[in-house]
């Protein structure tokens, strides 16, 4: 298991931005979902997000909410979570889990940070998680020896970005664009500078998330941050194929284009 | 009597809770995507400088007055007593007398001269049983602004009088087909709505849930309700009651008769939340009897949820109540025991609607036939000395369709 420090370390070196794949865990149901993060891994990707499902994700469009909404369906549980984390982590890639704050306050900060951690997870995304209501959760994930992310957004001062980097270990993650997740047909705009802001106060690597789903958007974000997130983009060639064979190609095209995006990626991030 | 909302309508700026950050001790605070955090800041600041602001405050009276109709008279209801065996006297509120028929209108109007202050031109909001909705479509009219309501698709068939209501105020209203299409699923669809519009977009949110200060704002706005009546009561009959009683989904207008009279020990505070089938069914809304302390929609409070924290799905007759989560400031009274929370199941509600109607010549909604229900209980356990006021909150109309079904009135049939 390598640990995410390694993971964007090992990018630089390469002298391209890391590939960070999201994937609710269950979905199209665990088998499958653990085969696809597993092609994902095989095909490119650095890093894995294994997506909590949640019932009420507010943070999520259409795409990410019918692949969660079938995860739930089908019967979905933390343990089942922690048994996708534990298989995709024994591909070798880091594997953090993004979960909306409730199902981990209810199962108790300190219990589900150690659980995570015995699974093999290396940090959590907690997108609906300001730091200012976070103190039980930095000792939590202090304690577990677990990465905690926090998300920045354009709209974000620099007094917040501060505040979100000051209490984020692992990486930054910027929205590209005020709105909720799923495909654009151009990444955000404001995207480099929220980049550009959060590098002036913090030395950890910034991925970018929201609205990427192609090589060549990938290569264009490459060109200025540490990280490419894309989610909604795998989870649609998903829910397009006609049968879990299919979807397993279409994860891997994907995952194959997406990394010779960021390698393509340029200028080399320089620090 | 001439009331003022300019002197009476609106919190003092030392009041003790929520703190600077919205927490009503353990409860409330902000759980929210870091893009909302910049316009939550914004409403906060935006409403700080209003709430002691004498333009704003005097703009608010102005509608109040003359458009919304305040101050709302008290009703005793002595047949409606009688009828529920009650020995002591049951006063009104009559929030039902309000433009457009409930409470909501209160808040609406608040939170819109404050959409315009900011500079926005759109604004935003969900609704269950429509009544919020159709009061924000109202002031949207009012003050020139667009207006798009999320409504939950089964909410849509249940309120098909106020859907088209809102469609006739020139608001456009989208179904919501996600989740349990109700209430929660219609506040989810507002907030990626307003996440991604926010630049340009209030989302008016009707009740008193939510982010910091939503809470405290809706608190605010709605705190007229009980600044009048305690005046009304000592005016007319001379003392303050013995209880007070409001339904509670959300909570916004319980918080706003309950407000002022927190610091009157002697005054009992009774929520009443929505029983459906039977707590003990499962099939409920009542949360604060039947759920724990979690984080919904941005605030912890209590909510229905499982061991996991997936929200479970509330039922009741009532859509304005059909919710799992309840407000903070509610939770917050709950555990330091000032206010006490009870479940009214559909059937108990229904009969204390009929009962009403019946004996008082006063049609009420469904939501507040939880607290008619509530205090003929709490009437019930009481002496003949015993004076109960309770909150009116929203008049019947739009129920009518529940209510004939409920009762096998048949529609469209003639006599």
């Amino acid at each position: 298991m390598s640990t995410l420090h390694e993971a964007f370390a090992r990018a630089r070196r390469e002298g391209r931005a890391a590939l960070i794949g999201y994937l609710p865990s269950g979905f199209p149901s665990q088998a499958e979902g653990i085969a696809l993060a597993t092609a994902m891994v095989e095909a490119g990707v650095d890093i894995v997000e294994v997506g909590l499902p949640y019932s009420d994700p507010l943070m999520d469009g259409p795409v990410i909410q019918a692949a969660v909404h079938q995860a739930l369906t089908g019967g979905s549980s933390l343990a089942n979570v922690l048994a996708t984390v534990e298989a995709v982590a024994a591909t070798g890639a880091p594997t953090l889990v993004m979960s909306y704050w409730n199902p981990i306050e209810r199962v108790g900060v300190g219990s589900f940070a150690a659980r995570l951690a015995r699974a093999g997870g290396v940090g959590v995304i907690t997108p609906d998680l300001p730091p200012d209501e976070a103190d039980a959760w930095l000792e939590a994930t202090t304690s577990a020896g677990l990465d905690r992310v926090f998300l920045v957004a354009p709209s974000s001062t620099d007094a917040r970005i501060g505040a979100v980097a000051g209490a984020t270990t692992g990486f930054v993650y910027a929205a590209s664009t005020m709105g909720v997740t799923g495909a654009r047909a151009a990444v955000g705009a404001g995207a480099r500078e929220l980049v550009a802001r959060v590098r002036a106060v913090t030395d950890l690597p910034v991925a970018v998330g929201l609205g990427v789903s192609t090589g060549e958007q990938a290569a264009q974000v490459a060109g200025y941050a540490d990280g490419v997130i894309v989610g909604s983009a795998f989870i649609q060639r998903i829910l397009d194929a006609p049968d879990h064979a299919a979807a397993l190609v279409a994860v891997r095209a994907l995952a194959g284009e997406l990394a010779a995006g960021v390698r393509a990626g340029s200028p080399a991030v320089t620090r | 009597m001439t009331l003022h909302l300019t002197n009476l309508g609106l919190i003092p700026a030392d009041s003790a809770v929520p703190d600077a950050a919205g927490h009503f001790g353990a409860f409330g605070g902000r759980f929210v995507p870091e893009a909302l955090v910049a316009a939550l800041d914004e409403l906060a600041a935006a409403y700080a400088a209003a709430r002691t602001d004498p333009t704003f405050l005097a703009e608010l009276d102005h509608l109040a007055r003359t458009y919304t109709g305040r101050p709302t008279p008290i009703t005793e209801v002595p047949r409606f007593a009688a009828a529920g065996d009650v020995p002591g006297r049951i006063v009104l509120k009559r929030e039902d007398l309000n433009h457009t028929g409930s409470h909501k209108i209160n808040n609406v109007l608040g939170q819109a001269l404050l959409t315009v202050r900011m500079g926005k031109r759109r604004v935003i909001a969900e609704t269950g049983a429509g009544q919020h909705g159709v009061a924000t479509a109202t002031a949207a009219a009012l003050l020139g602004l667009d207006c798009v309501v999320y409504m939950g698709l089964e909410d849509t068939r249940r309120q098909a009088l106020n859907v088209a209501r809102m469609k006739l105020l020139g608001a456009e209203v989208i179904p919501v087909t996600s989740g349990s299409q109700t209430l929660k699923d219609a506040i989810n669809e507002a907030m990626r709505d307003w996440v991604t519009n926010v630049a340009d977009t209030h989302y008016l949110l009707g009740t008193v849930a939510g982010p910091h200060p939503f809470p405290q704002m809706v608190r605010d706005f709605h705190r007229v309700i009980g600044v009048e009546a305690r005046a009304q009561l000592l005016e007319e009959f001379d003392r303050l009651p013995d209880a007070v009683a409001a339904c509670v989904g959300g909570g916004s207008n319980a918080i706003g008769i309950f407000h002022a009279f927190l610091d009157d020990a002697e005054v009992a505070l009774h929520g009443y939340e929505a029983g459906g089938d039977g707590v003990a069914t499962g099939r409920h809304a009542a949360t604060i009897t039947g759920g724990s302390v979690g984080v919904l929609h941005g605030t912890r409070s209590f909510l229905l949820q499982d061991d996991e924290g997936q929200t479970i799905e509330s039922h009741s007759i009532s859509a304005g109540l059909d919710y799992p989560g309840v407000g903070p400031e509610h939770a917050y009274l709950a555990q330091v025991g000032r206010a006490h929370y009870h479940p009214i199941t559909d059937a108990e509600a229904m009969d204390a609607f009929g009962l009403l109607s019946r004996t008082e010549g006063i049609i009420p909604a469904i939501e507040t036939a939880h607290a008619l229900a509530g205090a003929l209980q709490l009437g019930r356990t009481l002496g003949p000395d015993a004076l109960i006021l309770v909150n009116c909150s929203g008049r019947g109309d739009k129920d009518v369709a529940t209510a004939a079904r409920w009762f096998g009135i048949e529609l469209g049939e003639g006599v």
